[in-house]
């Protein structure tokens, strides 16, 4: 089959030629090769601009040939929906669409690139100078992020499936260069567990590129050699298409591991795998990254790096273009050169702005002490315009490819992660790994060590001494692989460039960030690189700064009169490059983000059409359950007019409960509660209410004595894991001379409430064995016996203000239990009531409740429940704080009724509460003043009337006085009255009820 | 992500854990002996280290225990726990 592109080679690359893809870039139908990226198919077409940028809106072209490309970001259509894709790392499958971004109408006309003739306009912080006065952001935000926005989110949710994982290892080796491999191989002979992950599609890093000999073979060979020796290895897991992509605390690292079957994507295989790696050691093999050079339109389509247009040629079998005239600093661009002459591009000259180097190919123009001054051809690349770097004539030379080499950077960003700075090294003019803050180090390439050969040697040094400090026994040492002597990497710094006025050099790609910009910059006295990191924007786009970073310190040390290593970097962050949404929530989606916990009952619950919700403690409970035809409210006041006139069941399982042991256990209870536990009998419970320290409500609930020194505690469903956390640190912390066991008992038990006039004869309709006549079982009593043959305690205790008793039976026998009960209770109509209803009878009591009430500023007395509070009580936790209440005086708020005019007017929960005359939401002085709040409002089903409970500032004193409910649904006048609606004595959950009609 | 040695469990990832406040000093036998300023100070204040710093931790996804860490604030370092109910 004949090789689509005009710019495909006709040998060479990684790329199945007997085989076309077919693809499309902005509508155009185009041709590739499996084993292209995006990036290489479209270079091969010669597609050279790929977008516009950010601020300026100039095309732009491909740069670099993997993860630091800050132009070639795409827009995936169709099939994969997804934003800011960067061509050069996707690999190109049958069927892609992707599109420019940036441009508006069309990539070839952009109505944007009036802002690039207006650039002297637009200087660094133009956005922050501009914007933020007159109208404000919030009007210019959204016309200019039209404007400049990168990609659009997905509109569907993604098809693809993701999955995390964990994984330890004695030594994680990032980068499968020849540094890498030689670290994996050196640390598998010691019988490591080794780790080795490399971001590319295939080993080997750079060496695929540069063409080397290894003992003798093409590197390539080596490279598949040692990875068959790998793989052999039990103890080497080695992926690649893997990225380490963040460095985190105590040797903490997370790397995305990319699905590479070549039936992907289909979308029912997995397509990423998050591993969170902890691993004893790290050995550092990320290689280095080449610089641009900062030159007036460096950033033409065109402009290259020039080890990436070797890369496209060696692994995709591309040419970026014909004739190409190279702009270096340093001696690693000379091996290059002859190399690219070699396979078939016509080096016109090469330019160096140092006044020796090594020679360059015998066609080629060798041009030193010279620097490219300016590039024509702002759509197609016709000529680069170069100047004596003194001064001096100027020539325009023919070409329709320039390639930079601005030196080598270290890719320090992951040991950066650490905490490490990095350091600068003037020989290398670039920064290095600094001195290790957890347990790393970095090899090769990432350190210093720029050579083949120092590379392979670094690699095995490093990773024995890993291994030694692991405390690894010896081993026969890896023989070092023979490879020729390359050329010494020298180089000479060169960040400012001479230009002419009106043409700029870009410093940051992707953000549009030249250097006058840093200039600028630094004119207005930002002297730290964190400043004008945030104020010229450079380094702050998806690319992160991977190309731009180090000329923007170096201009900046430059314009300062300092040396770089003086400026520092920036900080690096993870990621090291984007990770997806979907590698970091991997299954945790939808119900799988928090599983619920269920009770015996929830099946059955559910089986009723009950409308669910989630109650605290991650439990799933009915709000209400609704009839045919029934809306909420009506199925709600159905639910609790049953439990005031008959019969209603609820499932109280979810209610958090502990069981307490030991012989400190009354003096526990005597410290955590504010009042008296002492002279509670066994088979008695009490109400407990418990503060924190500084005397506002955690918790309440009731407690019972099962036996001598063994409590059951009940506490809120939504507050056990606290009460748990409350009472284990003052045993554990503070009172460890108490003997206390505290269970949390929570899911052991079946908690089943029936309340209501018709209750008792429920109960003993069910059969039960419990004496359940008032005499036997008072309020507030526990009695062990059996109902419906199910061993159960029974308590007489309930938070609807009726009769009411839980019967808590061992958790699988719930569901037997709660069908025998509905059984007995057919003939009472029996009603199961949701949490709804039973807050409804609950702010008809005035019951309070922690979390609505209990708002952590209220305090016992507050809320009504200074009952419940025994000061004279030597000491207990939040005694103190309440003496200091009263110390500190003021006005209190506290916990009140409210009647609303208007009896179907029900405030929301929340509504703000305001004094005195409204009007258009001001009060005569100016401002509203608000004096409280709405903790809960209800429609009454049993008073048939909008009823509500509040916090109202000195509320108790101001009963009967009338205030506003300012909701946002409207506002009503309210009348503050004592917090409880129904029997404010409450005989009829404390006294015999209907006992006497019972018989 | 940090390791915390509990000492009942053996090395755990943080993310199990809670981490309480700083370990203040032991509750005052006698609250009531001491002024509304002590007790403020006592309550609401912590010295906010910047180094190694004692701290309560609650490990809540392991085995329900409080263990005291001496961490260091600025380097995440954790040194041996000291077993809370000991």
């Amino acid at each position: 089959m004949i090789s689509r592109g005009p710019f495909r080679a006709p040998t060479g690359g990684d790329i199945d030629r007997s085989r076309q893809l077919e693809f499309s870039f902005d509508a155009r139908r185009l041709y590739g090769h499996p084993g292209d990226t995006l990036a290489s198919a479209l270079l091969a077409n010669g597609v050279r601009i790929v977008g516009r940028s950010f601020k300026y809106h100039r095309p732009r072209g491909i740069v670099t040939h993997w993860v630091d490309e800050p132009n070639a970001l795409v827009q995936l259509v169709g099939r994969d929906d997804e934003p800011n894709v960067r061509a050069t790392t996707l690999p190109l499958t049958n069927g892609l669409q992707a599109r420019s971004v940036n441009r508006w109408p069309s990539l070839g006309f952009d109505i944007g690139v009036l802002n690039d003739l207006l650039a002297p306009l637009f200087p660094a912080g133009f956005y922050y100078k501009t914007f933020m006065g007159g109208p404000g952001w919030n009007f210019f935000g959204p016309i200019i992020r039209r404007l400049a926005g990168l990609g659009v989110a997905p509109r569907r949710p993604g098809e693809h499936h993701y999955e995390k994982r964990f994984h330890h290892c004695d030594l994680l080796v990032v980068g499968a260069g020849p540094a890498g491999l030689m670290a994996a191989l050196t640390a598998a002979a010691r019988v490591a567990r080794v780790m080795l992950v490399d971001d590319r599609r295939e080993p080997g890093g750079q060496l695929i590129e540069d063409g080397d000999l290894i003992n003798g073979v093409p590197g390539g060979e080596w490279v598949s050699e040692i990875s068959g020796q790998l793989a052999e290895r039990p103890n080497v897991v080695h992926l690649q298409n893997t990225t380490c992509v963040g460095y985190y605390d105590h040797n903490f690292l997370t790397v995305v591991e990319q699905n590479s079957s070549p039936n992907w994507p289909s979308p029912s295989w997995l397509h990423e795998r998050l591993w969170k790696v902890r691993a004893r050691r790290v050995l550092l093999c990320t290689g280095a990254a080449e610089r641009p050079l900062v030159f007036a339109d460096n950033d033409r389509p065109g402009v290259m790096q020039l080890q990436s247009a070797l890369g496209y040629v060696k692994r995709y079998g591309v040419l970026v273009g014909r004739r190409a005239v190279v702009f270096a600093n340093n001696d690693s661009a000379y091996p290059v050169v002859d190399e690219l002459a070699r396979l078939g591009i016509e080096i016109v000259a090469v330019v160096d702005v140092r006044t020796q180097s090594p020679s360059v190919p015998a066609a080629a123009e060798h041009l030193l002490g010279h620097a490219v001054v300016g590039i024509e051809g702002s759509d197609g690349l016709t000529a680069a315009i170069v100047e004596p770097l003194g001064g001096g004539k100027t020539r325009i030379l023919g070409c329709d490819t320039v390639l930079m080499s601005g030196g080598w950077d270290p890719r320090v960003q992951l040991a950066s992660q650490t905490g490490a700075r990095p350091i600068y090294d003037a020989e290398l003019a670039t920064f290095v790994p600094g001195d290790p803050i957890q347990a790393e180090s970095s090899a090769g390439a990432a350190r210093d060590q720029f050579g083949l050969a120092q590379c392979l040697r670094d690699g095995g040094r490093r990773a024995d001494a890993a291994l030694d400090a692991l405390g690894f026994p010896p081993a026969e040492s890896i023989a070092l692989p023979e490879v020729e002597a390359g050329t010494p990497y020298r180089t000479e710094s060169a960040w400012q460039l001479p230009g002419k006025s009106r043409r700029r050099a870009f410093v940051d790609f992707q953000n549009d960030v030249t250097s006058k910009d840093i200039e600028q910059a630094r004119r207005e006295n930002l002297v730290s690189v964190e400043h004008v990191k945030r104020y010229t924007t450079t380094g702050m786009g998806t690319d992160q700064g991977k190309l731009g970073n180090i000329n923007a310190i170096g201009l900046l040390a430059q314009g300062l009169d300092k040396s770089p290593g003086e400026v520092g970097t920036t900080t690096y962050r993870p990621p090291y490059t984007a990770l997806s949404f979907g590698a970091i929530t991997g299954n945790d989606i939808h119900e799988l983000v928090v599983p619920a916990r269920r009770t015996s009952m929830t099946d059955w619950i559910e089986a009723q059409g009950a409308q669910m919700f989630e109650a605290g403690s991650n439990y799933r409970r009915p709000s209400y359950f609704p009839r045919a035809g029934e809306d909420m409210q009506a199925a709600i006041a159905r639910e609790a007019r049953a439990c005031r006139q008959s019969v209603g069941i609820y499932d109280g399982s979810p209610l958090g409960k502990f069981e307490l042991q030991g012989p400190d256990v009354v003096s526990f209870l005597e410290r955590i509660y504010t009042n008296r536990w002492a002279n509670l009998r066994v088979g008695q419970g009490r109400f407990g209410l418990m503060l924190r320290e500084d005397g506002r409500i955690l918790d309440d609930g009731v407690t019972f004595r099962l036996d001598e020194g063994r409590y059951w505690m009940f506490c809120g469903t939504g507050s056990a894991d606290h009460v748990q956390m409350h009472m284990e640190r003052l045993l554990a912390l503070e009172w460890p001379e108490l003997e206390v066991y505290c269970l949390r008992v929570t899911s052991q038990w079946s908690n089943v409430c029936i309340c209501g006039p018709k209750a008792r004869e429920v109960l003993r309709a069910a059969g039960t064995d419990v004496d359940s006549s008032h005499s036997a079982l008072p309020f507030m009593g526990l009695t062990i016996g059996h109902v419906a043959g199910i061993p159960a305690r029974v308590a007489r205790v309930g938070y609807t203000g009726e009769t009411s008793f839980e019967i808590n039976v061992p958790a699988r026998q719930g569901m037997a239990l709660w069908q025998a009960l509905m059984s007995a209770g057919d003939p009472f109509d029996i009603t199961p009531v949701g949490s709804e209803a039973s807050m409804v009878m609950r702010c008809e009591k005035g019951f309070v409740a922690a979390g609505y009430e209990g708002d952590g500023i209220v305090n016992p007395y507050d809320a009504g429940l200074g009952w419940a509070v025994d000061e004279s009580k030597p000491d207990f936790i939040g005694k103190r704080s309440l003496a200091r209440d009263r110390n500190v005086g003021g006005i209190r708020p506290s916990v009140v009724g409210l009647l609303p005019h208007d009896t179907g007017f029900v405030p929301p929960d929340g509504t703000p509460l305001v004094d005195g005359p409204l009007l258009d939401g001001e009060s005569p002085d100016g401002m509203p003043r608000v004096v409280g709040y709405v903790t809960q409002g209800c429609f009454s089903p049993n008073l048939e009337r909008a009823i509500a409970l509040a916090v109202v500032d000195a509320g108790r004193d101001r009963i009967g006085d009338e205030i506003i409910a300012a909701a946002q649904i409207g506002r009503g006048a309210v009348r503050v009255v004592p917090p409880c609606f129904i029997d404010p004595e409450g005989a009829r959950m404390r006294g015999p009820g209907n006992e006497a009609a019972d018989g | 992500m940090m390791l915390l040695p509990c000492p009942h469990c053996g090395p755990r990832n943080e993310d199990e854990f809670i981490c309480w406040s700083e370990a203040t000093p032991r509750r005052p036998a006698d609250p009531s002996a001491l002024s509304d300023e002590a007790w403020v100070d006592y309550v609401y204040n912590h010295d906010n280290i910047k180094g190694w710093s004692a701290e309560q931790w609650f490990h809540a996804r392991g085995c329900g225990r409080w263990i005291v860490f001496e961490r260091h604030t600025v380097t995440h370092e954790i040194r041996p726990a000291a077993r809370g109910d000991d």
